[in-house]
Order: C-alpha cells, then structure tokens, then sequence
C-alpha cells in the first residue's frame, strides 16, 4: 500500500510537467464515449475532430493559436457527468461542446455555469438545457418541435393509438416523450405511455401491452442500447406497425438491429447525407474521406462510412466556437460567453443564430427509414411544424 | 486531567485539519480538482461513517444506504427549489405540489428526518432478519424507494424521472468556502456520532456486534437498541445525501443505485469496520485515487514516441478495483482496524496508519 | 382473455426459466458456503460477452461448448482466489469480497468491451420466430422451459444419486462435520461453483438469444432477481430455485401486462421481502437451526 501510494504521490507531480505548453486554446468536449449514450456519443466526437483536423488554428489578437482538443467521458450518467465536467474545469477549457444526451448536459451545466464557461450544446434537445442554465446555448433543434414532428408524422402514417415508451430516470427521452404525447392527443390521437426501468433486457411484455392496447404506432425515444432490444422483440413478436423514435434512434446498432427484420423503423434528425447545399455536400465527400482513412475512426462511426446527423453538428459546433472564439478575440471564457449571443453561421446543418434563450432557431428535422433490406438510412422527408 | 488534555489536542489537530482545508481552497481555487475531491471526500467521509455506525458498530450489515440516501437528496432538493424556478423545473407537472421554500438548514435537518422516518418504517419488519438476509432486504427496500420515486404518480413532488437542479448548491451558499462549509457540516455530524458511540448507548452498539445472545442476557433491548442504530444512521445518511446533493448541483433518482452503496461499503471496509478516522480517511483516499490521481491511466499516454500499453478509458476503474480487492483479501483490517486514530500509542501492537489531508 | 394473455405467460415462462438457471448456482453456493455469491450475475455477463467474441470468428458448434468451458474456468478462478482465502473470516469479509468481485469484473469487462453494447450473435435453431396460437415469439421461449427442466432434472438426479452429490449434501449440513468425515471440502466447493458456472452460461445463452444486448452490467438485475427466486423457493433447494424462479418471471410480465411497468422491479424486491418476513425458509427450504 505504502509504495503504491508513493507511487501514485509521484505521478501527480510528474503529470502536470507534460501539460504545459504556449499558444494553446482548450477546447473541451464533453460527449459520452461508454454507456448507454456511447455509440452516439463517438460519432459526435468526430465530427468535432474533423473540423480540427480542417481548421486546427485560430487567431486572436493576431497571434495564431493551436486549437487542444480536451476530450471528457460523461459515461451517459448524470453523476459521472459532474465531474467529467469538473475535469474540464479544471484543465482551463475556454468553451466546451457537447453532450449527446440531454441529462448528462443538464448536470453538467451547472459545473460550466459556476466556472462561467461557456458551453455549447450539440444534439441536446430538452429545452431545460438551455432555460436553466445560463452559459449553455445550443444548435439543434429542441424536444417541443421534435416531438410534435413525429407526432404529425405518426398521424401522416395513419396511426390513431400510440404506444410510447421511454426509461425512468432518462430526461431525454421521457421529456421528448411527454410532447409526442400532447402533440399526437391534440391531433385526436389516444396515447398509451409505459416505462421501462434502467438495465432492462426484457422488452417482451412492453410489446405484448402496445399489441393488446390496439396501437398502430410504437413512439420510444430512448438510448441505442434499449432501442435494439426493442426492435429485435418487435420483429418477433411480428409487429407490423411503425417504430418512431427521436434522434438517438439514427446510429448503425439500430440498421444492424433491423437489417433483416420485418419492420418499419422510423426517426427523426437534424441533417441527411443527400442534403445538396454545397456546404453539405462538401462535409460529406471530406468526413468520409477522413473516416476511411482511419480504420480507428471508422470503428468509432460503427463500422462503416455512413455520415451521422450528430457528427454534421459536432462539426457545425466546433465552427460556432470558432467563430465565437474570433468575435470574443479572446481566449478568455468570459468574452467568449459575452459574444456567444451575437454570433452567427452558416453550417452544414442549416443556418444558425441564437434567441433570448441561446437556441438556434432550428425549424426542420429530416425523416429517415431505417432500410432493412439495405441497412441503410433512406430519407423519408422533411418535416417542419404546421402552424 | 488526560482526557482533557487528549480532547483539547483532538480538537486542535481537527481544527489545524479545517484552516489546511480552508487554506486549499482559497490558494488553489474552488474550481480546482483538489477542492473537488475535499467537497466529495468529506461527503462520502460522513455517509461511510453513518454506515460503519451500523455495519462496524452495530453488527447490522445492512445494504440500504443509497436508498436513504436519495430520500434525504430528495428532500432536501424538494423544498429548497426557488419558487420562481418552480415552474421550469417541474415543466412536465405544472410547477409541481410544493408551493414553497424552505431554507437550506432547516431543510438540510428535514433531509435527515425524512431518512430517518423511512428507517423506522423500514426497520420494524426488517431487523428482525438476521445476517445476509438483512442485507438482501435492505438492498430491495433501496430499489423499492427509487422505483417509487421515479414513478409518474408522484411526479408533481419528485419531477418523477428529470432532474432536478437550481436547489442551494454548496457553491451558492458559501461561495469561496465551499470546502469549510462542507467540513464543518460533516465534521459537526460526525462528532455526533462520535459521542454516541463513546455513550452507554454504543457501548451497547458494540455488545450486541460481538454477542446479541450475552448483550440480552445483560439486559440490551436488542430490537430498540437495532432500530436506533438502524433510525440513527439513516439519519445521517440522508443529511449525507442531502450534501451530494448539493455537491452534484443536479440530482436524479437513477444514480442512487446498488452500485453507490456498494461504493460506500468498500470504502468503509478500506478504513475498517468499526473504526470512525478510518472510514473518513478512506474516502478522502477513495475520493482522490479514483477522481484524481488514477485519472491518468484512461488516457493514452506518450512518453516521446512510445505508446505506453493498456491505457484506455476503463482502465483506472480496472486497476482501482483490484487494488480494493487487495486490501479486501490481503489487508482485511483495513487502514485502521477497528481502532481510532487518537488511539495509536494508546494500546499495544498498535499498527500505523497515515493521515492524509 | 386467454390469447391476450398467452404472450405474457410465454414471456414469463421463458425468462422465469432463464432465472432458474442462474437461480441454481445461488442456490447451491449459498447452500454449502452461507454466501450471497454477488459476482454470479456477472459472471452471466461474462459469458454473454465470450459468445459475442468467440462467435465472432469461430462456428457456433464450436462457440457453444467454449462458452460453456470458459465460465466454469472463471467461475472456478474467482472461487479460488477470493473466496477460498476467507474460509475462516467472519461471513461478512466473504460477502464483501463477493461484492469486490462483482466490482472488478464489472469495471474489467467495462475496459475490454470499450464500454458500448455488444449484439448478441443469433444461435442457430433458437433465434427463429415461431407462431403459437395469437402469438408469435422465437424458439428460445419455448424451448427454454424444457431444457431448464431438463438441467434441473439430472442435476437433482446427480445432487442425491452420486458420490460428490452425497459429499455436496454433506457438506450444506455441516461443514465442520462433513470435514473430518474426510469429505474434502475444497473439492466439493470447486465442484459447486462448477456446476453453477456451467448452469449460469447456459442460461446466459437463452436470456442473450431473447434479448440480444449485452453490457457490462446487464447482468447484475437477472442475478438479483434469480437470488430472490432463490430465496423465494427455500435456499438450498434446486426444485424450489425452479420454481420461485418461474413464478418471479411470470409475476413480472404479468405486473407488466397490468400497465404498472415501473415498479416490475421493485415487486420482485417487495415478494422477497415478504417471503423474508413470513417464512423466511422459503416455499421449498428446510427448517434450519440458525449458525451463529
């Protein structure tokens, strides 16, 4: 015991010698890259790491400097999210990114809002994101759209019950779940809603509930770890009705889970491979390119080069800080923060400029079909909110 | 004479601990990885120590802690939330039930009770169940608690599955002294128990862990005596909840799983059963290794163009569960056996034992 | 009525018997060694996550058995290195080790697999969807209510009709006793977590066939909840292991069927609660004087 901690006590002084280096701006990322939110979470990292390895330097006060990736692992998990964030904190990070999920964003906000760092929310759609705290801003779409999207698109399919499921504890899905709900009643729709405990492998008898209920339209916004099960237990018990889901649901597990199944697997996203802005295009041609360059990164993606909505906007993110960064002309985090609200772009998911609550003002969420023939996305439409 | 003298000693060193403590804070920052680790250390410090009280004093081995645990957070967030952010907060349930709001102490006080309301609830019928079984009924009545917190019927009270955040966090109420703060809460509850445990009713405590056939033949009430020990830690285990919460700034249900009792029951065993300084250095070192000082070993490493092998996430969690496994099987007594810091000298064979501050 | 229910009481069956294999090395462990083995769910895991490998490169004839031999090794190691040193520590240091145990192989198998879930391979013959009157589910539903009977069956046929069985019984009794019998105990344990092992990866093999994710600490409910059942059919007893554990899948689906999905968890903790405060020997368990 005594040796290890001597041991230890010696790491802790050599660690920090290895950390000092000049002309560095920190950036840090705050994603999942274990636990249930994992394989999302990785394919967002790379789309941070791809507009660094594009744009790896910024200017300030006319001197360039590198741009220091600082990557923190939130496991999925709000406690763990507290001090993934601490570690940022303390690594003197000027801006963070991130999180896939919105609990862990949620937690973690408060840590950035004493550090007064500004963070920068990536594909975190529940609106107390942003509403309670105050250094966090946002370029996605948010979950009161997102659900009523879906729902006006369960009623385009013609379904009139609802099945919605969504895990205790998730803030996430059980947020985005609640707005399905009052958008689909206020279509006419009727609504079953159930949910299902953490660590859950037994989806059975949820199946069963959505079968006996008469429902023609399964809504279960949850992690991909979950969704596979539920797909999987679907297609045995032969469930032919629509599976809707949110933007967690557009990652490979889920074309893996349905490749080959008799089911309709539908979710909706923030961007699609086949968008023809030229900016679109562009990331898409390079960010594959750079995936098959690195079978690491492709590991990362899930194994292939299907370019992910949540990698498009953690590239989109890291321009935002960029820009934020230049406009602020500081590395500071407080004049970054202060020119946050006034900063605007154009980026591969859309135009983005921020409201009184730091949201971008998002108004379209693409619909894809999870292709069990070609495990692939098919884009199904676009959907923007009927006034 | 002695004992005066030793008291007085005890609350110098307890004192010089605090200033070094406060001292951290105000030289390194409160945003500083070794402010975080006090804050937390000294959390985990009074949990551990509520659950020695039972498992190493008491000889009840019981696996409920997170279950009071989340009952004191809960409280304690409940009443505390802002009534202008009410609203936003409980955006799924109107506002929720609670139109009001408590202070931090008060409230802080009324996490504690609620704790120690449920125990008694829960321990009429359950201590009557010996060993294993015990531990087993305990650890489904912490699941039970978290299903029924979680659930959607009460949601207007608990925001049922979503966070629940703007509560008074321990960096709004005394902001710069964060660290003091949490050291003088915990230190005041720990010396709490400390008197108790030095009082007829511990010394009753310890009778009934080494012999409940020869303790009720001298006369201890071992169903009282139990539900007391049983009521006392869960008391402080919920104002212990209370404080994560307050040291998280946000709090959920989910994260009160078996795996955090379990957490707190190595680290009591790291310290040893029975011994009050042991458990709380043991945090502190629990705290520190696994938030600091092995965070080192998840990161890929390069010493000039050599990769060192093995390092990826995961793997400090890796190599920190078979250093407990080392102390568990090797070192049983843990850090300090059943004896006390102030004790070394005292008796004989004493073995040492580090502070680490 | 009935068709709406037979999906549910398929489910319940399957999964009840799923349990019951895992119910069985509870069983057996706390039996002989008075010890809530922690690490047994984990060790479930564990072979969940040596199929995913191994069918990764090898054929399933092959993979099955490898599976089988792998845990037993694993189930055998951790007898061997954190339990067998504490045979004379007070039960609790036992326990603990068992929950340090559960602990490094959760954290191990954490760092190994990177953290994400894992697809489970389908297994030929058990993963193809069948249609029983209104329902439709895959072969593992209904073909593991057979095999768990099956396993049962020739386990209580080894337990009171062979020499280690007769040692294994010995040994539950009284342990000092059974000792200077010349019964060697440290065999007759091995052998126990043997079994237990074996039974645990077969059951790994039906559940993950079902539901086909596995994480690291996927296991850590189904083995509560095989403990319960353990307890619930009187610990010790194999057919009561059985038993409880089918009556805890059926009542689950069941709880699920009723539209109360939340708390399907904490009704398995309620019954053993009650089971605890009202017979605490369980349905199937033998009146024991209690060991100090």
């Amino acid at each position: 015991m005594k040796k290890l901690l001597a041991l230890l006590v010696a790491v802790m002084m050599i660690v920090p010698v290895f950390a000092a280096a000049e002309d560095v701006i920190k950036i840090g990322v705050f994603e999942p890259s274990t636990g249930d939110n994992g394989a999302g979470g990785k394919q967002e990292i790379l789309g941070i790491e791809y507009a660094n390895s594009l744009t790896p330097t910024v200017t300030i006060g006319g001197q360039e400097y590198q741009v220091k990736l600082e990557i923190a692992d939130n496991q999925s998990l709000t406690d763990k999210a507290v001090s993934a964030a601490q570690s940022l904190v303390g690594a003197n990070v000027s801006v963070v990114l991130g999180s896939y999920g919105s609990g862990a964003s949620m937690a973690g906000g408060d840590v950035f809002a004493e550090a007064g760092v500004p963070a920068i929310g990536v594909s975190c759609t529940n609106p107390n994101v942003t509403l309670l705290c105050d250094y966090y801003w946002r370029i996605c779409f948010l979950d009161p759209f997102q659900g009523t999207v879906m729902a006006n698109f369960a009623k385009e399919l013609g379904a009139t019950k609802a099945y919605v499921l969504t895990m205790l504890g998730e803030d996430y899905g059980v947020g985005l779940g609640k707005y399905f709900v009052d958008a689909f009643q206020k279509l006419g729709g009727e609504v079953i809603e159930e949910n299902f405990t953490e660590g859950n492998g037994d989806f059975a008898a949820y199946i069963n509930n959505a079968v006996n209920g008469g429902c023609d339209v399964i809504f279960a916004p949850c992690a991909t770890t979950y969704a596979a099960l539920i797909i999987e237990q679907a297609a045995s018990q032969g469930v032919t009705f629509p599976i809707l889901a949110g933007d967690t649901w557009e990652n490979s597990a889920i074309l893996d889970a349905a490749k080959g199944k008799d089911v309709k697997v539908y979710c909706s996203t923030f961007f699609d491979e086949n968008d023809d802005s030229a900016a679109a295009a562009d990331f898409v041609s390079g960010f594959k390119a750079w995936l098959n360059a690195d079978e690491g990164k492709k590991t990362n993606n899930g194994g292939n080069d299907i370019v992910a909505a949540v990698s498009a906007l953690g590239f989109d993110a890291y321009n935002v800080a960029l820009a934020a960064i230049t406009a602020a002309d500081s590395a500071d985090p407080a004049a970054i923060a202060a020119a946050l609200p006034g900063v605007t772009y154009t980026g591969v998911t859309g135009a983005i400029a921020f409201d009184e609550n730091g949201d971008a003002r998002k108004d379209m969420a693409y619909i894809k079909f999870a292709n069990p023939e070609t495990g692939a996305f098919d884009f199904v439409k676009t959907q923007s909110v009927a006034e | 004479m002695k004992k005066n003298q030793k008291l007085i000693i005890s609350l110098l060193a307890v004192a010089a601990l605090f200033f070094l403590a406060w001292l951290v804070e105000q030289t390194q920052g409160t945003q500083s990885m070794a402010v975080t680790v006090l804050q937390k250390g000294a959390v985990y410090a009074l949990i551990a120590v509520s659950m020695n009280l039972l498992n190493g004093f008491t000889g009840l081995f019981s696996l409920g802690q997170a279950g009071f645990m989340l009952v004191g957070a809960y409280t304690y967030a409940v009443l505390t939330i802002p009534m202008a952010k009410r609203a936003a907060v409980y955006q799924y349930y109107n506002g929720g039930w609670v139109q009001f709001t408590i202070g931090f102490l008060p409230a802080l006080l009324l996490a504690g009770a609620a704790a120690a309301l449920f125990a008694a609830l829960i321990g009429m019928p359950v201590l009557r169940l010996k060993g294993d079984y015990l531990a087993i009924a305990t650890l489904g009545f912490a699941e039970i608690i978290r299903a029924i917190v979680q659930w959607d019927g009460i949601g207007p009270l608990t925001n049922g599955s979503n966070l629940l955040k703007t509560y008074p966090t321990l960096k709004n109420i005394m902001p710069g002294n964060t660290v003091l703060f949490t050291f003088l809460a915990v230190g005041i509850c720990i010396g709490l128990i400390l008197l108790l445990i030095n009082s007829t009713y511990g010394r009753a405590f310890k009778a009934i862990r080494d012999d409940e056939v020869a303790a009720e033949a001298m006369g201890i009430n071992l169903f009282h005596h139990k539900q007391m020990a049983f009521v006392i830690s869960s008391f402080f285990a919920g104002i212990g909840g209370a404080l994560l919460a307050m040291y998280q700034g946000s709090l959920q249900a989910n994260s009160f799983k078996s795996s955090m009792t379990y957490e707190i029951l190595l680290i009591v065993v790291i310290g040893g059963l029975g011994s009050v300084s042991g458990s709380v250095m043991a945090s502190f070192l629990f705290i520190a290794a696994s938030e600091w000082w092995m965070r080192f070993l998840d990161s890929e490493m390069l010493i000039g163009n050599f990769k060192v092998p093995l390092l990826a996430p995961g793997f400090r969690m890796v190599v920190f569960s078979v250093v407990i496994m080392v102390v568990v099987l090797f070192f049983r007594k843990g850090i300090m056996g059943d004896r006390e810091l102030w004790e070394i000298g005292a008796r004989r064979g004493a073995k040492g034992g580090r502070k680490k501050a | 009525m009935f068709n709406t229910l037979l999906p549910y009481l398929l489910a319940g069956i399957s999964v009840g018997g799923q349990y019951a294999l895992i119910a069985v090395g509870y069983t057996l462990v706390y039996g002989i060694l008075r010890l809530i083995n922690f690490a047994h769910g984990d060790i479930f895991t564990a072979a969940g996550f040596f199929m995913v490998y191994l069918a990764a490169s090898l054929p399933v004839g092959i993979s099955v058995p490898l599976v089988i031999i792998l845990t037993v090794i694993l189930g055998f190691t951790v007898e061997r290195v954190a339990y067998k040193p504490l045979r004379t520590a007070p039960r609790m240091s036992i326990m603990i080790s068992a929950i340090g145990v559960s602990y490094l192989l959760q954290n191990l198998m954490w760092y190994l697999t990177g953290g994400l879930a894992k697809q489970y391979p389908g297994l030929p013959g058990l993963s193809e969807t069948v249609q029983i009157g209104s329902a439709s589910t895959k072969i593992v539903t209904i073909a593991t209510p057979f095999l768990t009977i099956g396993l049962v069956i020739a386990l209580v046929l080894l337990i009171n009709h062979t020499k280690i069985g007769m040692a294994m019984r010995a040994v539950s009794v009284d342990f000092e006793t059974a000792q200077l019998m010349g019964i060697k105990i440290n065999n007759v344990i091995s052998v126990t977590f043997v079994i237990g092992s074996a039974m645990a990866a077969i059951g790994s093999m039906l559940y993950f066939t079902n539901y086909t994710a596995v994480t690291p600490t996927i296991g850590a409910m189904p083995g509560l909840k095989a403990f319960v059942a353990a307890v619930f059919g009187g610990i010790g007893s194999i057919p009561g292991a059985m038993i409880g554990a089918l009556i805890i899948g059926i009542s689950e689906n069941l709880i699920k069927a009723a539209g109360w999905t939340a708390f399907s968890d904490a009704f398995t903790f309620a019954l053993l609660i009650v089971v605890l405060l009202f017979r605490p020997t369980g349905l199937f368990g033998e009146k024991t004087t209690d060991k100090v």
